[in-house]
């Protein structure tokens, strides 16, 4: 019986990925591809050397840190879509430090930080307030208030932080030496600060929301907060708190991205990359179950590092690996609802199973 | 159209909601479907139109079967059912709406629709322009565009589900109006569910009565309120000989000062009321009659419009939910998991919400008070269950166990609901050991058993307004059931 319960859990683990990397193998050959040696240059292509696989560490870093963030705020049972805004605040906050501020190396890294962490925290804060004091849908409020940190950053870019040769919006000047985060060789060239940063937070992050009176006022507030209000849970500051423990997470991503994402450190449009929305992702598949995310943003990495060499070896689009890896969400979901369905039928007590994550009418009541 | 239902059963879990329904209603006469909330009329209407299938039991429409599995189909049969709040595409304007519950079943012309609804409106008084969108429209407005839609589609039969809540006097004898013409003139057979006993009495020919999922009589009306509330408590037994508590003495735990409550459909003016530590406070009247309300104005979960509230003499007028509660509130709601208890959160996590404040949380200690409330209030479970697979008289006791001890005022919202007879008994030992150390009880119950047994005062509802019976030892059946059905009088002291 219990082997059988097992086999039958890994199987409805494995099995999305299957259908996921058939249906998009189904593509590749209509496209006119062997899926087969497609599979095998991505999965080969972020481990071929030293430095494609510092690629793969280096997107690794912000997508851990921002899909961290998005479980905070999906226990409190809040579609936090604005986290890709959060992202680029915190890049643009750390780039003002970063252009502007006299300090030596190791501080003007830190201070980076720090207004990266206080930047994503305030645009947090901002979807928080309109979800919680005037009762915006933070999928609403996050979507446009991603919107505006975009235009913010076009802003910095054509004005403010104008590099000296005038008129572009390819970027800012690229940033002093005494900015630049030290990596661990040039070979690999990874910010050992910034897989500290990552690993504190994600311990932290999940110890607070499995001990602390803060991390339960979360999660009751995500399951019910018209209950949670009655067992005495200040539900919008726990919502509040959310937003703003995410922006914060989200900011130092951002702060990694001016580091890392370019040819030197600058502030770019699209700075954010898509990472945010790649973490929501990341965090639908995840559910609460943090100890998984570091292993699942790692996959998601290493296929989006490995997408390069499709172009190159196989001259397939890069975007397949985007494909596959919006497949491979769906299908987990899909089978997710499966399982909760098979569960339902064969307990005696249906209905009220519990949601892995937030549902929309259910962070509805959050406000009020 | 003459609708006869045979053996209509249908649970839901372990709820028995219809149980063994036989009843016939037959084509030019109204019928009023009474019961209290949870007594299984809606299901048994739902049923009817389609909504919702029996889970055994045949429906005969003029002498013949038929199985419908949606309301779809029902209205091909010609059975029609206005909902509570009408169901409508408010984006769209009164004429669009009314071709689009007609498209496929008829397919109207846009002009020869226009002049169906003018003429439907012009016969009935339904004072509906065709270019108004729906999102303007008074529920009362909306609820006649439904009525002429579903005439429009040629039902036979028409079911209204408490179709005068929200609407004006006027919209209301429009509507009673219109009602008895289709019985009357066009044979239409129609079904009334209502709380409102006065509606019923003014409409209806005659009345279906439901308790607890069972049918349990039909009479042909006129017949007085109390004669219909006799029948839809039941008879009241002998109240038990309670030991008269002497408060003249005891503190104040809230107070009423010409507090007026508004809610969206209804208003509680000018409301006075001092409860005394140690007193039970029963609250009577049909469903939305004004309780829920004035519980939840108990504990800062309603704001006063006008007046003050005094806890324990101190003016909390306005004061949030948690500040009531630090200051020794409680409260439990009807709908325990969707007020109260949080699914998927383990019995251990409920305890720690409410007794763990610092900022790491003790998970031993939690889980061992939540040990000592399992035994305390013998709830069958483990600190490990989620709350929502416990059954509903031990989700009750762990919500009862939830509340912190030194309470001052307990306001329950149908403390027993869906429990049985021993489960309720329970319960109530329980809270009368709190009231025995000085707690203030103020709950609301549709079984007025359950408030002559428990309470010292009586507050019964209707429509907002309240009447005090002071002395719940001399409260009648016959008493209050005019009480209840809307007849105001002097109450003997």
């Amino acid at each position: 019986m219990k082997q059988q319960a097992w086999l039958s859990r890994v199987s409805l683990a494995v099995a999305p990925i299957i259908v996921a990397l058939l249906l998009t193998g189904l593509l590749v050959i209509a496209v006119g591809g062997n899926p087969l040696q497609a599979l095998t240059e991505v999965l080969r292509g972020g481990f071929r050397d030293v430095a494609s696989f510092a690629g793969v560490v280096n997107f690794w870093i912000p997508l851990t840190l921002a899909a961290t963030g998005l479980i905070v705020t999906f226990t409190a049972g809040l579609w936090n879509i604005g986290v890709d805004g959060q992202i680029t605040m915190g890049a643009i906050f750390a780039s003002a430090v970063a252009l502007s501020w006299n300090l030596p190396g190791p501080l003007l890294v830190i201070a980076q930080l720090v207004a990266a962490m206080i930047g994503g925290a305030f645009w947090g804060a901002v979807c928080g307030f309109l979800k919680t004091r005037l009762g915006v849908n933070e999928i609403f409020g996050g979507v446009a208030l991603n919107q505006i940190a975009s235009l913010a950053t076009l802003y910095m870019i054509s004005g403010p932080w104008q590099p000296p040769e005038g008129g572009s919006v390819r970027g800012s000047p690229p940033f002093p030496p005494e900015s630049l985060f030290p990596v661990i060789s040039d070979e690999f060239s990874v910010s050992l600060v910034m897989l500290i940063v990552v690993v504190i937070s994600l311990v932290m992050i999940g110890l607070a929301l499995r001990g602390t009176r803060w991390g339960l006022s979360l999660k009751a507030t995500g399951q019910n907060a018209r209950s949670a209000l009655l067992l005495g849970v200040p539900v919008n500051r726990s919502a509040l708190s959310a937003f703003i423990v995410c922006g914060m997470l989200a900011g130092m991503a951002g702060a990694f991205r001016t580091q890392f994402a370019f040819t030197s450190p600058s502030i770019r449009p699209l700075v954010s990359g898509g990472i945010g929305f790649l973490a929501v992702l990341v965090a639908l598949v995840v559910a609460r179950r943090i100890s998984w995310l570091p292993l699942v943003t790692f996959a998601f990495s290493a296929l989006l590092g490995g997408s390069a060499q499709l172009k190159a070896v196989l001259r397939l689009d890069v975007a397949l690996v985007g494909v596959l890896q919006g497949v491979l969400v769906l299908t987990i979901l899909l089978f997710n609802g499966l399982r909760t369905r098979l569960e339902s039928r064969t307990s005696d007590r249906s209905g009220t199973s519990a949601t892995p994550t937030p549902s929309v009418s259910g962070s509805e009541a959050v406000h009020g | 159209m003459d609708i006869e239902l045979r053996h209509i059963h249908k649970r839901f879990g372990p709820v028995h909601a219809n149980n063994d329904i036989n009843l016939t209603f037959l084509g030019g006469r109204i019928y009023g479907v009474l019961g209290e909330n949870g007594a299984g009329k809606s299901t048994l209407m739902k049923i009817l139109s389609g909504y919702q299938p029996a889970d055994s039991g045949s429906i005969l429409l003029d002498g013949t079967e038929v199985d419908y599995r949606n309301p779809q189909i029902a209205l091909h049969y010609g059975v029609g059912m206005l909902q509570q709040d009408p169901l409508d595409v408010p984006a769209f304007t009164v004429l669009e709406n009314f071709i689009f519950g007609a498209i496929g079943a008829r397919g109207y012309r846009g002009h020869a629709a226009a002049r169906l609804l003018r003429e439907v409106c012009s016969r009935f008084g339904f004072e509906l322009d065709p270019d108004t969108p729906i999102a303007s429209l008074s529920i009362g407005g909306r609820q006649q565009l439904e009525i002429a839609r579903l005439l429009a589609l040629g039902v036979k039969t028409l079911i209204l589900d408490e179709p005068t809540t929200g609407i004006s006097a006027e919209q209301k004898t429009i509507l009673f109006n219109a009602l008895k013409s289709l019985a009357k003139n066009d044979g239409l057979s129609v079904l009334l569910v209502s709380h409102k006993l006065e509606d019923v009495i003014a409409l209806c020919d005659e009345v279906a009565v439901l308790r607890a999922g069972k049918l349990v009589g039909t009479r042909a009306l006129p017949a007085t309120p109390s004669e219909l509330v006799a029948l839809m408590f039941g008879q009241i037994l002998e109240p038990a000989q309670r030991i008269a508590v002497n408060l003249d003495n005891a503190a104040e735990a809230i107070r009423f000062e010409n507090v007026t409550l508004r809610s969206k459909r209804l208003q509680v003016k000018d409301f006075n009321l001092n409860v005394r530590a140690g007193e039970v406070i029963g609250l009577a009247g049909l469903d939305g009659s004004g309780q829920e309300l004035f519980l939840r104005a108990c504990v800062g979960l309603a704001k006063p419009a006008v007046g003050h509230i005094h806890f324990e003499g101190r003016d909390m007028t306005g004061a949030s939910f948690r500040q009531f509660l630090a200051a020794g509130a409680a409260f439990s709601a009807a709908g325990r998991l969707e007020e109260g208890l949080i699914a998927g959160l383990t019995l251990t996590e409920h305890t720690a919400l409410m007794t763990e404040h610092h900022p790491v949380i003790d998970w031993g200690r939690a889980r061992q008070r939540t040990i000592n409330r399992i035994q305390t209030y013998h709830v069958r479970g483990t600190p490990e269950s989620q709350i929502e697979q416990l059954s509903g008289g031990n989700q009750q006791r762990m919500l009862m166990a939830l509340m912190p001890e030194s309470a001052v005022l307990l306001a329950l919202e149908q403390p027993t609901r869906g429990l049985d007879v021993d489960s309720a008994r329970w319960i109530w030992q329980q809270l009368m050991v709190r009231r025995d150390i000085g707690a203030a009880i103020v709950f609301s119950s549709p079984d007025l058993d359950e408030i002559v047994t428990y309470s010292d005062r009586i507050l019964v509802f209707y429509a907002g307004r309240v009447t005090e019976i002071p002395d719940a030892r001399q409260a009648t059946i016959d008493q209050l059931g005019r009480l209840i059905g809307g007849h105001n009088e002097e109450v003997p002291r």
